[in-house]
């Protein structure tokens, strides 16, 4: 008593941080990312070996980088998550306009490893694809503005992030890289329906999709291919989706057993859009499902905590972060079993690469951060007799 | 709605009254309205993220659904497929009414090259050119050389062909199957099946297209897959197709005819039993369109069916059938065919500047007198006389199965005056096919049905609408008959077979300017046999002939295209199953012989 008087114990205003972050933290989601990243390293002991050999490397390098990659992605996601939000905005916004410079002198600057398209810059040890970057912060400041905008005399949220994601999009298109572009034009979306946009203008918003699908389609061949691919109703089985789809059926329910999958040896993108295939093949549609299971509970969880949210900002950007989430893992998964057209996309955590391995950090870091339990003034309403 | 002042009156002047800041009550609502603001968007984010919740839950779902049901079919073992989708090349058979073959396909090979997998590029050109001589070595050499991953060498190959290739034994090239029209009767009804092409071409199969003739216009139905390969059934007899081109073309040759076409139709249903046209082409090797001077040169052009022709003469019983119909005249009824006539500012002659003076109905006819029929036209009217020839279906093109009948587009006068009456009824100043003259013929044969003309095998009659009474019909059928017994077409008589028909010798009109050639002509002879109980309409057309035995040539159809005809009907009606009428009902002359 005496000493808590005169203070000579030091108290702290507030509660300590790691059990603070340990007690408010969404504790199946993370445990749900963990499990996916150690998927992740298992995949990536079978499918990467080949790809090792081809470049001439030991056959567990590409393994070793990922743990490295994934052991790094981890511990930004749990700092991050420790953070608060304002903290998180606040680092977001920064990193926004670093990532939207980095975006703008990719023509100058980036190099397209020979893949048709220049969305990467070569560092020394590996390369760096702003566009990952861009994604998280780039949900964030949205959904600053989409909140912002609720108050009263706030900016005109809504047209400002419009004209953001627009020029993000046109950016992303003449890489051409259409997929990061409806990823960001969908998080948009997300963020705008639950910020209450009036229904008229979200079916508008679909017919525009579609248009800018349609002239896409013609106009890009890269494009066209694709969609050409998917449309033709037999799969060519010389194709990566023939491919995809043999191995699936080859794995059957249990897989043909560990190591035993050929699929990596012809998919020159197993390790990365195809690794679903992979683990298809080798462990079968147990372990598909359970990578299903994890993601859905990730963004289903995510999205049922953010309901409880009162602040604005918070669930606006929370909600971005795990729809954006949800749907790179929907879109890798539905390329593969034929339900959407072939699109590069990575399946977060669990394909290799070292920048999308730690902006998927980033953002899901973020993700718990917001989806962190805290107050939410109900005590304030019970007081004030505004129970619901 | 009514708006809720933030600055209520009321309470602003109590507040006044009592000497407190009315700020603070305008900040108070403000913020009691912000708040609300918020609940309601608050609870409407609730409801919409339960919804995309839900969305992503069934659509990972679905995703892991559709997995399942990939992981539960079998796998297939991955093969190199063309890429596309597979070209049906079934294309159904085409037979005569027989139900002989007149076209079908035959399984062949085509040549192609992939010269990145090929050992030695020099010796495969080479070698190459050594088999097919037409190949140009240079280019060959330079194309398995270059950058090109893969290119066609052939589209079809003959088995000896196919031999010498693959003993050059070159991997880089390779044989792809596939599917070719074939013509196994050569040049036999070249004009009816017109002939195929390579469509969309894959290294597994082509397609087979249809590039003329029936083949085109039936191109689809041919290559429909719902149809199984049931053979399309033509009207034509191959054999009477053949006995008809050979007397045709001995004919022609007899005769120095540029050109010749001949039609046989049956007069009930339509069908057409023989069409045709010479010179001629194989289906197998279709020539190329000529690409400079009259189209009409080339072999591919039907004259049957494309060709129109001022027909002359033999449009004179139209003239008489329909004066008869109308009841201006009947068979006897005697005409002044003296002239001078004048129509219009121009002479109306006959042939050789004769003069039949009085004739009746049935001599005009017999005697072929262009001033006896031009007076029946008068007397008819341009009016009634175009009804009538529209009726006949002179104005359309006729409605053959083949692709080239659009182009057999009759020419009319542009002004149907008084003097296009007189001429057309004597058969110039329209032109037409000869395939359109046998369908007229075919009206008065039948009794007075308007028939169309098909390539199709019909089952019964296809009587169109009636054209002229059953009375005008017969009593032409007898002049027609009469004009074989005594008139110009004295050669066209076969024994037994009651041919009729009419002469027709049209000067041929000068391909530049106005005015006709005085020494070609175009010579038909449009016949029905037997007279009897008629059953078919024959129409025998030559180009410029020229019959040269006597000391004068001779250009008069009776003398060309009637002898041409006859012969035809000699070989043909047995082969139609026609009974001859032999058996003279009253014993004629019995000759007695001496030693």
């Amino acid at each position: 008593m005496t000493e808590m008087v005169y203070g000579a114990v030091p108290s702290r205003a507030g509660e300590p941080v790691l059990p603070k972050w340990w007690r408010t933290v969404d504790k199946w989601s993370l445990s749900c990312i963990f499990i996916l990243f150690g998927i992740g390293l298992l995949l990536g002991l079978a499918a990467s070996p080949p790809l090792a050999e081809r470049n001439g490397f030991a056959p567990f390098h590409y393994v070793q980088r990922q743990a490295f990659f994934g052991g790094t992605a981890l511990i930004v996601l749990i700092v991050t998550s420790m953070l608060s939000p304002i903290v998180v905005r606040r680092f977001a916004v920064i990193g926004f306009v670093f990532a939207f410079i980095a975006l703008a002198l990719l023509p100058f600057f980036g190099t397209d490893f020979g893949k048709g398209a220049v969305r990467w810059y070569s560092i020394g040890f590996g390369s760096l694809q702003p566009s990952e970057f861009l994604k998280p912060t780039f949900v964030i400041v949205a959904a600053w503005l989409l909140a912002a905008s609720q108050e009263l005399g706030g900016p005109p949220g809504k047209t400002l992030s419009f004209a953001l994601t627009v020029s993000i999009v046109l950016m992303l298109a003449l890489q051409p890289d259409f997929g990061q572009a409806c990823l960001v034009l969908f998080g948009w979306g997300v963020m705008y329906f639950v910020a209450g946009a009036p229904m008229l203008l979200l079916i508008g918003m679909a017919g525009l999709v579609i248009f800018a699908g349609t002239v896409a389609y013609q106009n890009s061949e890269h494009f066209a291919r694709r969609i050409d691919g998917f449309l033709s109703p037999e799969v060519d089985p010389t194709t990566q989706l023939g491919y995809a789809t043999n191995a699936i059926r080859e794995g059957g329910f249990f897989g043909v057993g560990v190591g035993e999958g050929q699929v990596k040896w012809s998919l020159p993108d197993a390790h990365t859009d195809f690794i679903i295939a992979v683990a298809a093949e080798e462990y079968g549609l147990v372990l598909v499902l359970i990578i299903i299971a994890l993601y859905a509970t990730i963004v289903v969880r995510s999205l049922l905590r953010l309901m409880r949210e009162r602040d604005p900002f918070i669930r606006l950007a929370g909600t971005g972060l795990a729809c954006m989430f949800g749907v790179q893992a929907m879109i890798n998964m539905g390329v593969a079993v034929r339900l959407l057209p072939a699109k590069g996309m990575t399946l977060p955590f669990v394909s290799y690469g070292g920048s999308s391995l730690i902006a998927g950090g980033i953002a899901v870091g973020m993700l718990l951060a917001f989806t962190r339990t805290r107050p939410q003034g109900e005590i304030g309403d019970i007081l004030r007799g505004r129970l619901r | 709605m009514i708006r809720t002042p933030l600055r209520p009156l009321a309470r602003i002047l109590d507040a006044r009254r009592k000497g407190e800041n009315p700020d603070a009550i305008e900040r108070e609502n403000l913020r009691i309205r912000h708040e609300q603001m918020r609940d309601k968007a608050r609870l409407r984010a609730e409801g919409r993220l339960l919804v995309m919740a839900v969305m992503f839950f069934c659509a990972f779902g679905v995703v892991g659904a559709r997995m399942g049901t990939l992981a539960a079919s079998e796998p297939m073992e991955p093969r190199a497929q063309a890429t596309g989708a597979s070209i049906i090349a079934n294309r159904a058979d085409i037979v005569d009414r027989k139900g002989r073959i007149m076209a079908t396909n035959m399984e062949t090979f085509s040549l192609y090259a992939h010269p990145q997998q090929m050992i030695d590029p020099e010796r495969a050109a080479t070698e190459l050119v050594k088999i097919f001589p037409e190949l140009d070595h240079d280019r060959l050499r330079k194309d398995f050389t270059g950058n090109r991953k893969f290119m066609w060498v052939r589209k079809k190959l003959s088995p000896e062909q196919k031999q010498s290739v693959h003993d050059i034994g070159e991997p880089g090239l390779l044989f792809g199957p596939r599917e070719m029209r074939l013509y196994p009767n050569g040049a036999l009804a070249a004009h009816i099946l017109g002939g195929a092409s390579f469509g969309r071409e894959g290294v597994h199969s082509a397609e087979v297209i249809g590039t003329a003739g029936i083949e085109k216009f039936f191109d689809k139905e041919l290559r429909d897959p719902a149809r199984e390969g049931a053979p399309l059934q033509l009207s034509i007899d191959l054999t009477i197709q053949s006995a008809a081109e050979r007397v045709l073309l001995g004919g022609m040759k007899l005769l120095n005819a540029k050109g010749a076409a001949s039609v046989l139709m049956d007069v009930h249903t339509g069908e057409v039993i023989s069409i045709a046209s010479l010179p001629d082409f194989d289906p197998n090797d279709r020539p190329r369109p000529l690409t400079e001077g009259d189209a009409s040169d080339s072999p591919l052009f039907n004259r049957a069916v494309q060709g129109v022709y001022e027909l002359g003469s033999t449009f004179k019983i139209f003239a008489s059938a329909q004066a008869l119909e109308l009841g201006l005249v009947n068979p006897g009824t005697v005409i002044d065919t003296s002239g001078p006539m004048k129509v219009g500012g121009f002479k109306i002659g006959e042939f050789n500047n004769k003069n039949y003076g009085p004739l009746s109905v049935s001599d005009i006819i017999v005697k072929s007198s262009n001033r006896g029929t031009g007076r029946m036209a008068l007397s008819i009217g341009s009016k009634r006389q175009k009804e009538f020839l529209e009726d006949l279906g002179f104005f359309e093109p006729t409605p053959l199965e083949i692709v080239e009948a659009k182009g057999g587009q009759p020419l009319l006068p542009q002004k149907w005056t008084e003097l296009s009456s007189v001429t057309i009824s004597y058969g110039h100043g329209l032109s037409s096919s000869p395939l359109h003259l046998a369908a007229g013929y075919a009206a008065i044969a039948n009794g007075g049905h308007y028939v169309a003309p098909t390539l199709l095998r019909q089952d019964g009659p296809r009587l169109g609408p009636r054209v002229m009474s059953e009375r005008t019909a017969a009593q032409s059928l007898e002049m027609l008959r009469k004009v074989v017994t005594e008139g110009t077409a004295s050669f066209g008589e076969v024994p037994g077979y009651h041919v009729g028909g009419k002469t027709g010798t049209a000067d041929k009109p000068k391909r530049r300017g106005g005015g006709y050639y005085k020494d070609k002509v175009i010579n038909t002879f449009a016949s029905v046999f037997p007279t009897t109980d008629p059953k078919y309409v024959l129409i025998v057309t030559l180009d410029e002939p020229v019959e040269t035995s006597g000391t004068k040539p001779r250009r008069t159809a009776g003398w060309t295209a009637v002898p041409v005809a006859a012969e035809m009907i000699r070989r043909v009606a047995p082969l139609l199953g026609l009974r001859p009428d032999v058996e003279t009902r009253h014993l004629t002359g019995i000759i007695n012989t001496s030693n």
